[in-house]
């Protein structure tokens, strides 16, 4: 019972300083405008490096979602429909779900190691006795860039599940499904609201990655251990809370 | 709140750092036990101890990135602790600090890293930051490094970087957290001989944080000796060196065993290899 007691007042605890930290982090966003080639170097760190994985893993869920789709929706004689299947799938949940857990393993744990390594090798300690807040000069434009960035990978992410290198290769090359089936459908079913859905989930999903990644780097312990537990902690903390939102967010849009 | 007041109210005889009834401690264990400080102005202080007594510490405390437990810290007349925000990096902006490892921003090359401060502080154009910034590179004989990256620099440039990077804003004080280890003979000469050159020339007061005895008494003009949480000995380096006062004796001498025991607390060697029955501790 003790235990129990002790686990959730530091849970309480951490939730607390989590939540200080996220408002001194937004009050630090203004800053970033002064400095536009570190966010932009950040924009690069995390999203341009993070292309090829999301290009990838987008063509390679495209294509297992054409196979699996097409051979269910044949046993209904509705092969054709393939195109919205796939499209519904990935705008939907895969896209925006996929990408976060991707961008939380390659970007996040990638924020979480650079603050914990600067925390460690007293970068940090070094700016705040140049009378530098370090909130403003390293923490904000990384936020700031995987807030951007994650909507941008998670569209990217979709057009190349959805297009020529996904559903669409297996489908219209492979399986013979008629590509004006294939695009009308999608262009008859799929309406702007879903998009909105979509890019509102991977905004939420880019809010948390970030905010989780920056934090726990920010207060890693100064050592090889803390950093690695920065890290371990990023990457599983926002693969549960990307899955715990995305059920939240699709009961609220998707009823 | 207390505003930063500008040094050329203060008196040049009154001490620029004045730590008083200063308590400060990690959980139950106490590192500072009401101890007094002054550092006077324009000279090469060094606070000296063994490993553990709280000297890096110290500097935090005046640099007022860490608050004490009581006492206080003024510089300039001004406590580091009463301040706001912005006060507290308005004294900092007065102060320049070396750290151990450099601290040198590691996606930065040296250049960028020495303009860092200038960049941030000042609204100096490009061409005067230029200049600047060869001049402070060229104080530390690292011009012609410019344009390495940080972690193309071994341990002794890069500590050479950071304390042109500490001086950019021209400050009143700098200081130096173990400026000596690891280093080579050589860049430990010049280390040595920078800080007092620096602090001259440029009218500093430095504070050396260090346990290299020989080398911080050759350049030092006062020493502070901490053990235990108190100030032991202080004085100039040829009273600290004439000391008798044991645990500074051990320190100085470098003595394996006295006052600071070789073997950390623990029972007897027969009590834990069961040599020793309980009749007998009885």
């Amino acid at each position: 019972m003790r235990q129990i007691y002790v686990a959730l007042r530091d849970f309480l605890a951490g939730l607390g300083r989590a939540t200080l930290f996220f408002f001194a982090l937004l009050a630090a966003i203004p800053a970033v405008a002064r400095r536009p080639r570190i966010f932009l170097r950040q924009l690069y760190m995390v999203g341009t490096l993070s292309l090829v994985i999301i290009v990838i893993s987008g063509s390679f869920v495209g294509m297992v979602l054409a196979l699996q789709g097409y051979r269910t929706l044949s046993n209904f004689g509705a092969g054709a429909s393939l195109g919205i299947f796939v499209a519904f799938t990935v705008i939907r949940e895969l896209g925006p779900v996929v990408t976060g857990l991707l961008f939380a393993g390659r970007a996040g744990s990638a924020l979480a190691a650079e603050i914990g390594l600067m925390r460690a090798t007293d970068q940090l300690s070094g700016m705040e006795m140049m009378a530098v807040d370090p909130m403003r000069y390293v923490v904000a434009p990384r936020f700031l860039a995987g807030v951007i960035a994650m909507p941008l990978l998670a569209s990217i992410f979709s057009v190349m599940a959805i297009g020529v290198a996904g559903g669409y290769l297996i489908g219209v090359q492979l399986l013979g499904v008629d590509p004006g089936a294939y695009w009308s459908q999608i262009h008859a079913n799929l309406t702007p609201l879903d998009i909105w859905q979509s890019l509102i989930k991977s905004l939420v999903f880019g809010v948390t990655v970030s905010w989780i990644a920056v934090y726990q780097g920010y207060h890693a312990a100064p050592n090889s251990e803390g950093v690695s537990n920065a890290t371990t902690t990023t990457v599983v903390a926002s693969s549960l809370a990307i899955l715990g939102l995305d059920f939240v967010l699709t009961a609220f849009m998707f009823r | 709140m207390n505003s930063p007041t500008p040094p050329s109210q203060h008196d040049n005889s009154t001490p620029l750092v004045e730590v008083r009834e200063l308590c400060f401690g990690y959980g139950s264990r106490l590192i500072f036990d009401h101890i007094d400080l002054d550092i006077p102005r324009g000279k090469v202080t060094a606070i000296m101890g063994p490993s553990g007594t709280g000297k890096t510490t110290l500097l935090r405390l005046i640099g007022g990135q860490i608050r004490p437990a009581s006492g206080s810290v003024r510089f300039g007349g001004v406590d580091v602790h009463k301040q706001s925000r912005s006060g507290l990096y308005n004294l900092r902006k007065r102060m320049g600090m070396l750290f151990q490892n450099g601290a040198l921003l590691t996606d930065l090359s040296v250049f960028e890293n020495v303009a860092f401060p200038l960049r941030e502080h000042t609204q100096l154009p490009e061409s005067m930051i230029r200049d600047l910034v060869l001049m402070k590179l060229e104080a530390v004989g690292l011009r012609g490094a410019r344009d390495l990256a940080a972690n193309e620099l071994s341990g002794g440039m890069g500590r050479r970087v950071a304390l042109a990077r500490a001086i950019a804003l021209d400050p009143e004080m700098v200081m130096y957290d173990e400026p000596f280890t690891g280093q080579d003979p050589i860049s430990l000469g010049v280390l040595m001989r920078l800080i007092r050159t620096l602090n001259d020339a440029l009218g500093l007061t430095s504070i050396i944080v260090s346990h290299d005895v020989a080398e911080v008494l050759s350049i030092a003009d006062q020493v502070y000796v901490l053990s235990g949480g108190k100030v032991i000995v202080r004085g100039t380096p040829d009273q600290v060196r004439e000391s008798t006062e044991t645990r500074a004796r051990q320190f100085l001498d470098g003595k394996p065993d006295g006052p600071v025991a070789f073997h950390y607390p623990a029972p007897s060697l027969a009590q834990d290899l069961g040599l020793q029955t309980e009749t007998t501790r009885a």
